[in-house]
């Protein structure tokens, strides 16, 4: 057993993972695009109300936030209850659970800078918009979500690196159940609290890294192709 | 065609606008922080005014009294905005058919055509990012004429511009304005860009709009000084050319019973045009002068004479229908013993006629005839 010699349970916990981050991310980036887009262009009553929602996972214990969903979402919550008699859905001890505790932990860090460059985009395209037809929902699409497209790709990198690295709510919400809810974050815990578990602890380490490390490339390449894209230069 | 009543608070201007026009181009004239913005927001829908009517065609756009208040993308309205604002993300020629797609406009006119019409056929794949200032107004116009619309709202295309590039869009504007069969509203604070392109000249002075009318008209009106600014005053006054003096350099302008001699006027034998000419550049003669170098003298007979406190009088007379605006000392007047209905020789200087006019189609000396 060497340091780049994965064990089976090593490989089902980092594609564990990634399936939890992406579904997390899936789920939170359309919710994200239209809360931003609302705190961005909307003065409305409960403005602050809404974004201090938005901002509490940032600011609460991650631990709170898991035993709030296990309050919610667990199979005796008002919410996981329902879900689970009308669609079958249950949170409760599964991977979807952490999806679901990951989802949550990262969308403050995924709505805010989709709320700044929603911001940066001046409302007068969007009049220009209107004025060549366009319905609000149109403009939306061609004009506005375009040129906020770097910031959303920031929010959903920085939302995929934080599900990914997410422990606190899940472990109290979904427990640390081998092939179901156990992540890197949580196997590496788990290997840290095991005698000889050095070595397997340092390969995680290294696997996180790596994934982090390969998503911001991949996000800065992305990055550069967007801004030409918008930036006047023909690309 | 468009009839405005409209009134309303915009910040801390208090804000009443009243005008119709009957197509063609319509200028709407005033200092910086008049309200022409303000005005050609609302009636594009940007901006709700409190109370009154906005009509045009026939289509209720705005009445408050009915609850009526169609939204901006329903006005079929084209706004050329004096920031271009194109979008940044789309090449020019997604730009300008951006109606089309995101819109739904269809409109019977060609890309094409606007492309030849706007000089666009070479930046047709940029971003607007590498478009000077110019060619991005270019586009502006070209995206708004292509959304089908009733009416093209120009809110100051050239003044975010230098000098040199509102030389290179004025003769598009120039061809636009004759071809389009668009009405367009033309919003502007430069009286020459104003007497250059317009058949319809609106007032607005501090929210208000005193007076509207026919430009050349407009334009004669001594009461508006304030508004219109006293140094740039003048006429306008028609013509066709008669000929050219090719030995001289001069073309011959017929304005109906006198012949202007003008050095280098781009136009052909047969042209109409339409001549600015300052109030400051006109003198006033008792007699026809012996031994002068200006070479446009007329008799004619003046019509009023406007009494100021100032050292200036304003005075108009009328040359076989066409009004010519002189600008003389109160001094002179006294001294010449002026009055209204006395026959006075009108003396222009060669050099002071605005060349800069616009040729309009044969038999169409009257600019609203086009729509």
């Amino acid at each position: 057993m060497n340091l780049f010699d994965l064990q089976p349970d090593e490989w089902q916990a980092l594609l564990l993972t990634l399936k939890v981050a992406a579904v997390a991310l899936a789920l939170s980036l359309p919710a994200a695009i239209l809360v931003a887009y609302l705190l961005a262009r909307y003065r409305f009553p409960g403005h602050g109300l809404v974004n201090a929602l938005v901002h509490l996972p940032l600011v609460l214990p991650p631990v709170v936030t898991g035993y709030v969903l296990l309050l919610m979402f667990g199979r005796k919550g008002p919410v996981g209850a329902f879900l689970n008699d009308t669609f079958g859905i249950s949170f409760a001890f599964s991977w979807t659970g952490a999806a679901l505790a990951a989802g949550v932990m990262a969308f403050p860090l995924i709505v805010r800078p989709i709320r700044l460059s929603f911001e940066a985009v001046d409302p007068k395209l969007e009049e220009a918009a209107k004025s060549l037809g366009a319905r609000r929902i149109v403009s939306f699409f061609t004009v506005t979500l375009p040129l906020a497209l770097p910031g959303i790709l920031g929010g959903a990198i920085l939302g995929f690196a934080k599900a990914m690295g997410e422990f606190g709510a899940t472990i109290t919400f979904v427990s640390n159940i081998p092939g179901e809810t156990r992540t890197l974050a949580l196997a590496l815990y788990t290997a840290t609290q095991t005698p000889s578990g050095d070595l397997a602890a340092f390969r995680l380490t290294l696997i996180a890294a790596f994934v982090a490390f390969a998503a911001l490339i991949a996000s800065e390449l992305l990055a550069r192709h967007l801004r030409a894209r918008l930036g006047g230069a023909d690309a | 065609m468009l009839d405005v009543d409209i009134a309303g608070r915009v910040g801390s201007l208090e804000f009443q606008a009243r005008f119709a026009s009957e197509g063609g181009v319509t200028s709407l004239f005033g200092q910086s922080g008049s309200g022409k913005t303000t005005l050609t927001n609302m009636i594009a829908g940007l901006l709700v005014p409190q109370t009154g009517r906005i009509v045009l065609d026939g289509t209720v756009l705005f009445d408050a009294a009915q609850g009526v208040n169609l939204p901006v993308q329903e006005r079929r309205i084209g706004h050329v905005f004096q920031d271009a604002r194109l979008f940044p993300h789309l090449s020019v020629r997604s730009n300008l058919t951006y109606a089309r797609w995101a819109g739904r406009r269809k409109g019977d006119r060609d890309l094409e055509e606007v492309v030849d019409l706007l000089g666009l056929s070479a930046l047709l794949d940029r971003k607007p990012g590498r478009l000077s200032g110019g060619e991005k107004q270019r586009v502006a116009i070209g995206r708004a004429l292509l959304s089908d619309p009733r009416l093209l709202i120009m809110d100051e295309p050239l003044a975010s511009l230098d000098q040199a590039r509102r030389n290179d869009i004025l003769p598009y504007l120039d061809r636009l304005c004759g071809d389009a069969g668009i009405p367009i509203l033309y919003v502007s604070h430069s009286i020459e860009e104003v007497a250059r392109l317009s058949d319809t000249l609106v007032i607005l002075s501090d929210g208000h709009t005193p007076a509207y009318g026919p430009v050349a008209e407009m334009l004669t009106r001594t009461d508006l000084g304030r508004a219109t600014g006293r140094h740039e005053a003048g006429a306008l006054i028609h013509g066709r050319v008669a000929g050219t003096d090719a030995a001289w350099g001069l073309t011959l302008v017929d304005i109906g019973g006198a012949v202007l001699q003008i050095p280098d006027l781009p136009a052909e034998t047969g042209d109409t045009v339409r001549l600015r000419i300052r109030a400051r550049d006109v003198a006033l003669a008792l007699e026809p002068p012996q031994g002068l170098s200006i070479r446009n003298a007329f008799e004619a007979t003046i019509t009023s004479i406007s009494q100021e406190t100032g050292p200036y009088a304003e005075i108009l007379c009328v040359l076989n229908e066409q009004t010519i605006r002189a600008r003389i000392t109160r001094a002179s007047v006294a001294d010449l013993d002026l009055a209204a209905g006395k026959s006075v020789t009108v003396l222009i200087k060669s050099v002071a006629i605005d060349r800069r006019q616009r040729s309009v189609g044969q038999g169409s000396v009257n600019g609203a005839e086009r729509v």
